[in-house]
């Protein structure tokens, strides 16, 4: 295309035109390209969120760090979430270069997050009291993930995508390290079998919830509609949620574990699985802050914020000299 | 030497030896992992937690060599000992400050740095000295230790020196800290009572000479950095090469072993 010197030139609509054409045409959009405004606040909120839930997704698994129940399982679980951490950075970075015109800065993000007005994903609002909920967290909460980030790897923004490239090749290492605690529990002793049922028991619940309400009208919230527009996302959380239950569900019956559903089956005839859905009325009351470990796991980072003013200081300082 | 040709004598001072370094990289790993989502910033969470990362690695490398010496599983070796077993230093198992790991952490910052650069110093020290031991097992995990260490120490260098020379209320609470670390940080730089068998058998250096070596390095850079030299660091509250240790220490291990001390026989 070529626009060239003129580009200034042209008219808003112009403008929106040519940016229409060009996510159209599969071409990426670049932090300093021309981008309507309403486009640049979807991607801050999204990527804002993703990298925000990745920061606090480390907490269910903190408690399970040096509570793992062997060298090689520490090992792991430590290097998962210095993953976590890392992704999160990376996102944050791509979200502050999109927040830079806007005068915003990191400092925004974590000032939102502490007033409840940046959500975070609603499985990371949930308790973890044993070993099997960080088996289950790490083989489902992140397979899901894998599922819903995988759609976004072709993002029309070309930082969201390229981050979501590395993110997603780390999250297949999670599951499977997810994967080998939950066989080595499900091959294990009657109490490890039950605490494993007694995780997924716990998880499942959140895990439908995970990809988010069916359509627009249960929430009123067109974020999702508006994304497929803008070519950030393909799919459907229905879409997507239907892809989890196929991978996840026959791979769950096969370790002899039972689904705390007992109307979920595979309907042949619309190719789709029929379940219980989730009390939605719950999952708004659970990302606004209200989940049983919201408070707590917000009072960690509001707490190391203050405890950790002086080195922010500090450091401020020294860049200052 | 080789498992082999250990002589009695030899093995035990060496089994003594490996017991604490795996246990003084063992517990310092463990309260880095509990900053977990504390650090002042989300770069020195990824950072922090990739050292504690290998901090843990390099005590399973010590394990290891103590399980080739038949002192059982690594795994029993790290979950299942009592506390007046452990070998570590006292400083090391010290809480990061008020508050647990999951409620209400109150930790500081400063005392965080301070302990791991006096302990990367000394680690580094440790290393160059047990490339050249004569277990030649010893010799061949220090060389795979020391790539990593190499970074660990940076890390904490560049803190250190930029804390102790900003803001007044950062020199503050790093002199604080120096104070604190000082008090009981002889007994990091002790080969505890085995020190006579372990440096005759060459395993490493005399502890004099390692100490020297780091007491040298902390005039050099408390002058750089304008602080005071507060004379030989103490070991006020005991020798942890001796079995002794603080509650801190049992709390440290009971978090630990939660999870395996509940049925050791089966796989997790
Ligand atoms: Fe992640
Ligand atoms: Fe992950």
């Amino acid at each position: 295309m070529t626009v060239g010197v003129s580009f200034n030139q042209l008219s808003e609509e112009e403008k929106m035109q040519h940016f229409l054409d060009r996510i159209n045409a599969g071409e990426k959009i670049e932090p300093d390209d021309w981008m309507p405004e309403d486009y640049r606040l979807q991607l801050i909120r999204l990527i804002s969120m993703h990298g925000i839930s990745e920061i606090m997704g480390a907490l269910p698994e903190k408690e399970w760090v040096p509570k793992a129940p062997s060298l090689h399982r520490k090992l792991a679980i430590m290097a998962k979430v210095q993953d976590e951490m890392g992704h999160g950075q990376l996102l944050l970075r791509v979200a502050e270069d999109l927040m830079a015109p806007l005068g915003k800065t990191r400092h925004d993000i974590m000032e939102d997050l502490f007033s409840g007005k940046l959500k975070f994903h609603n499985v990371f609002h949930m308790d973890a009291p044993t070993w099997g909920d960080a088996g289950i967290i790490a083989w489902l909460v992140d397979g899901a993930a894998i599922i819903s980030q995988s759609m976004m790897l072709d993002s029309s923004y070309g930082p969201y995508a390229r981050a979501l490239k590395r993110i997603c090749a780390e999250e297949v290492f999670h599951a499977q390290h997810g994967e080998s605690i939950i066989l080595a529990m499900a091959e294990g002793s009657p109490e490890q079998r039950q605490m494993l049922q007694d995780a997924l028991n716990r998880w499942w619940e959140s895990l439908i919830m995970f990809f988010g309400p069916k359509s627009a009208k249960e929430t009123g919230n067109s974020n999702a509609d508006k994304n497929i527009m803008y070519k950030i996302r393909t799919k459907t959380n229905e879409d997507l949620r239907q892809e989890f239950f196929t991978k996840y569900i026959p791979r769950i019956w096969s370790l002899g574990l039972t689904i705390p559903d007992d109307t979920i089956r595979f309907d042949e005839e619309t190719q789709m699985w029929i379940y219980k859905d989730a009390d939605w009325s719950k999952f708004k009351q659970i990302v606004s802050g209200n989940g049983p470990q919201s408070q707590n796991r917000l009072d960690l980072r509001r707490r190391s914020y203050k405890n950790n003013e002086w080195v922010r200081e500090a450091l401020a300082a020294k860049k200052a000299i | 030497m080789t498992q082999e040709t250990l002589k009695p004598q030899e093995k035990a001072a060496l089994i003594e030896l490996l017991y604490q370094m795996g246990d003084d990289d063992f517990i310092l790993s463990f309260r880095g992992s509990e900053w977990l989502g504390l650090a002042p910033h989300i770069e020195e969470d990824v950072a922090f937690s990739s050292i504690s990362q290998d901090m843990m690695g390099h005590a399973n490398l010590y394990y290891r060599l103590l399980e080739d010496l038949g002192e059982g599983e690594a795994d029993r070796i790290a979950h299942l000992r009592t506390p007046d077993q452990f070998r570590n230093a006292i400083i090391l198992e010290e809480v990061n400050g008020p508050g647990t790991y999951l409620k209400e952490p109150e930790y500081d910052w400063a005392f965080a740095v301070v302990r791991n650069y006096f302990y990367a110093v000394h680690k580094q020290i440790r290393l160059d000295s047990l490339r050249h031991s004569s277990y030649e097992p010893l010799a061949e995990a220090a060389r795979k230790i020391m790539t990593e260490q190499y970074y660990h120490l940076m890390h904490w260098e560049v803190w250190f020196k930029q804390l102790m020379t900003s803001t007044d209320e950062a020199i503050g609470r790093m002199n604080a800290a120096v104070e604190k670390v000082w008090r009981d940080f002889g007994g990091v730089l002790t080969l505890g009572p085995s020190y006579a068998d372990i440096v005759k058998a060459n395993f490493i250096d005399d502890e004099a000479v390692m100490k020297k070596r780091w007491t040298n390095k902390f005039e050099a850079v408390l002058k750089e950095v304008g602080a005071a030299y507060p004379g030989e660091p103490r070991m006020e509250r005991g020798n942890g090469r001796n079995g002794v240790h603080t509650d801190d220490l049992k709390q440290a291990l009971s978090t630990l072993s939660e999870v395996y001390a509940t049925n050791p026989a089966t796989g997790w």
